[in-house]
């Protein structure tokens, strides 16, 4: 299980659970499931494009998840941020459809994209997710301190110069980056179940963000390692353990916030934690 | 645009056998129920902002899907059945509350989509059927049986009629949840009777036309019709129009399409979503003129 060609699955299934715990206690902070799904699973669009004209597909999935998740962005300052995140996706899907029916050799290929294949993983993915996972954490330490004032308190965060959109298209451009690096992995319709299970089950055991961001990368890790350890040995596919035991990683907060809450009864728990005082504030 | 308008058209934009065919009658009739239903549906799921509800249970339904195919009975029902348990649980973890419902939203949608790549894997390796995933997932219009007409339609019809007796507490509840609950209505029950409706419209369209289209129609429509109206009736009836416009021009779009180049037929979903699109970013130009108008003057 830790020779050959499994150290590359490791390795690379290791960064992209950190990478997804960090990015995904942002997604789970701002509410923003939706975009952590709708920009990987479009994005699929674009290896469907790569793999037709002859590319790298690292290179079609990241123009696709940059599209997209700037699209998002700049559609959602005038409609409803959900109804553009799903027209921003099935328009996605839709170019998707008409690469898929124009190349003729592609099924296998897409049921690997949509659902992973971190075990057909070879040395070479290894420096580019590397590079990528690298520019998203330092992305995300650049930007800690006004990310997550504009994801809590975005009111607060506009008093100090710390402009909404700006944050908000800074967000969607390192969800975008995140989304190109692990979907080869993790596969387009499975990321997202790591960027909101591990952050979620995070946050329901700390209010402290630093404390949640450590946590919500442990779960990630400890997920994606079981689930690989599990695919290894039964020979199911990666996505179904990374799916099921995601939610059950979320379950087992949730389970624990609820006994928490109910020892101390004081409602710390369902108060107006950072996350729930933006809801107040707008 | 209606079938006379079309028929008015110049020869080359209908190729010759269009309303001949067979399957393209079919098509243009499943289309046409499928987004009324969605159309229906889908001001309501604008309203509540539960788009991402509504795409979930569509992709659900590949869970759905592949579980009827592993089962050996049609897909309708795993389709069917995969909504209603879906729907049941994001409610149970929390749908009602606006804050934690994309996230309980996205929670079931991981579980749920773990569990169709196990079912995909299944029937993949026992059935040794490799275009299942593609076809599951991408679904074509124009292979929808003609004996399957009487239970969409059907279906449509039990969508149509919740929507019309929950209308005006549904209405009611989705815009203030508070006021509807001062009115003595039972939101949380509404909610999930509401979830289920959305669930059926969904299961109806993914099984016909594809998840992608499902999301599309649901979204799309009353989208840009709740841009151009405020009125919730009207809402309801432009959104159904514009759905069934845009699903009978893309499909006459894709037929045309296999005369364009040799490659074969380009799919109708993409040209279902692209006049889709067009259509909700036209519908945001009246008020970007009227903005632009007012800072100008």
């Amino acid at each position: 299980m830790f020779s050959g060609f499994m150290v590359n699955a490791w390795e690379v299934a290791s960064i992209v659970a950190v990478v997804a715990g960090l990015v995904g206690f942002f997604v789970v902070l701002r509410g923003s499931a939706f975009v952590a799904h709708a920009v990987p699973n479009g994005s699929f669009a674009g290896a469907a494009a790569a793999i037709l004209i002859g590319v790298n597909t690292l290179i079609g999935l990241g123009v696709f998840s940059l599209l997209g998740a700037l699209g998002i962005g700049l559609l959602g300052r005038r409609g409803r941020h959900d109804v553009v995140t799903a027209l921003a996706l099935v328009m996605m899907l839709g170019l998707g459809s008409l690469f898929l029916s124009l190349s003729v050799e592609y099924a296998p290929e897409v049921e690997s994209l949509l659902f992973g294949e971190v075990l057909g993983i070879s040395s070479n993915q290894l420096a580019p997710t590397a590079a990528l996972a690298l520019v998203c954490v330092a992305a995300i330490a650049l930007l800690y301190r006004p990310l997550l004032l504009s994801s809590v308190l975005p009111e607060v965060g506009e008093a100090r110069g710390v402009r909404s959109f700006r944050m908000e298209l800074c967000f969607l451009t390192v969800v975008a980056l995140a989304a190109t690096m692990t979907v080869p992995v993790v596969g387009t319709l499975l990321i997202f179940s790591l960027m909101t299970g591990a952050p979620a089950a995070a946050r329901s055991l700390t209010d402290r963000p630093l404390v949640a961001i450590v946590l919500s990368v442990a779960i990630a890790l400890i997920i994606v390692w079981s689930a690989i350890a599990a695919s290894y040995t039964t020979d199911y596919p990666v996505g179904f353990f990374v799916g099921s035991i995601s939610a059950g990683a979320y379950a087992l907060g949730r389970g624990w916030a609820a006994w928490r809450g109910r020892r101390s009864s004081g409602g710390a728990i369902s108060g107006p934690s950072f996350n729930d005082a933006s809801t107040i504030v707008t | 645009m209606s079938a006379a308008a079309l028929g008015a058209l110049p020869a080359p934009v209908i190729e010759p056998g269009f309303f001949a065919a067979e399957d393209v009658r079919v098509a243009l009739v499943v289309g046409g129920v499928v987004a009324i239903a969605s159309g229906t549906v889908g001001v309501f799921t604008v309203i509540r902002g539960q788009s991402f509800a509504g795409e979930a249970l569509g992709d659900l339904n590949t869970t759905g899907g592949s579980a009827a195919l592993l089962a050996g009975v049609g897909p309708l029902w795993g389709f069917f059945a995969a909504g209603v348990v879906a729907a049941a649980v994001m409610e149970l973890i929390g749908v009602q509350r606006p804050r934690g419902r994309d996230l309980a939203t996205g929670i079931v949608l991981g579980a749920g989509l773990g569990l169709a790549a196990l079912l995909l894997y299944l029937v993949t390796t026992l059935h040794s059927t490799t275009g299942a995933t593609v076809t599951i997932l991408f679904g074509s219009v124009f292979t929808v049986a003609s004996s399957t007409i009487p239970l969409v339609v059907l279906l449509a019809i039990a969508v149509l009629v919740i929507v019309a007796t929950l209308y005006r507490p549904l209405l009611l509840s989705s815009v203030s949840a508070e006021m509807a609950a001062a009115r003595g209505i039972h939101v949380r029950l509404l909610g999930a009777a509401y979830l289920l409706a959305l669930a059926l419209a969904v299961a109806l369209a993914a099984s016909t036309i594809g998840t992608i289209l499902s999301t599309a129609l649901l979204v799309g429509p009353a989208a840009t019709a709740l841009r151009l109206t405020r009125r919730p009736g009207v809402a309801i009836a432009l959104a159904a129009a514009i759905g069934i416009a845009a699903m009978w021009l893309g499909e006459l779009l894709a037929y045309d399409s296999f005369y364009w180049q040799a490659g074969g037929a380009w799919p109708v979903s993409f040209f279902v979503v692209t006049l889709i699109f067009l259509v909700y970013l036209l519908s945001g130009a009246p008020a970007l003129v009227r903005r632009r108008r007012l800072l100008g003057s």
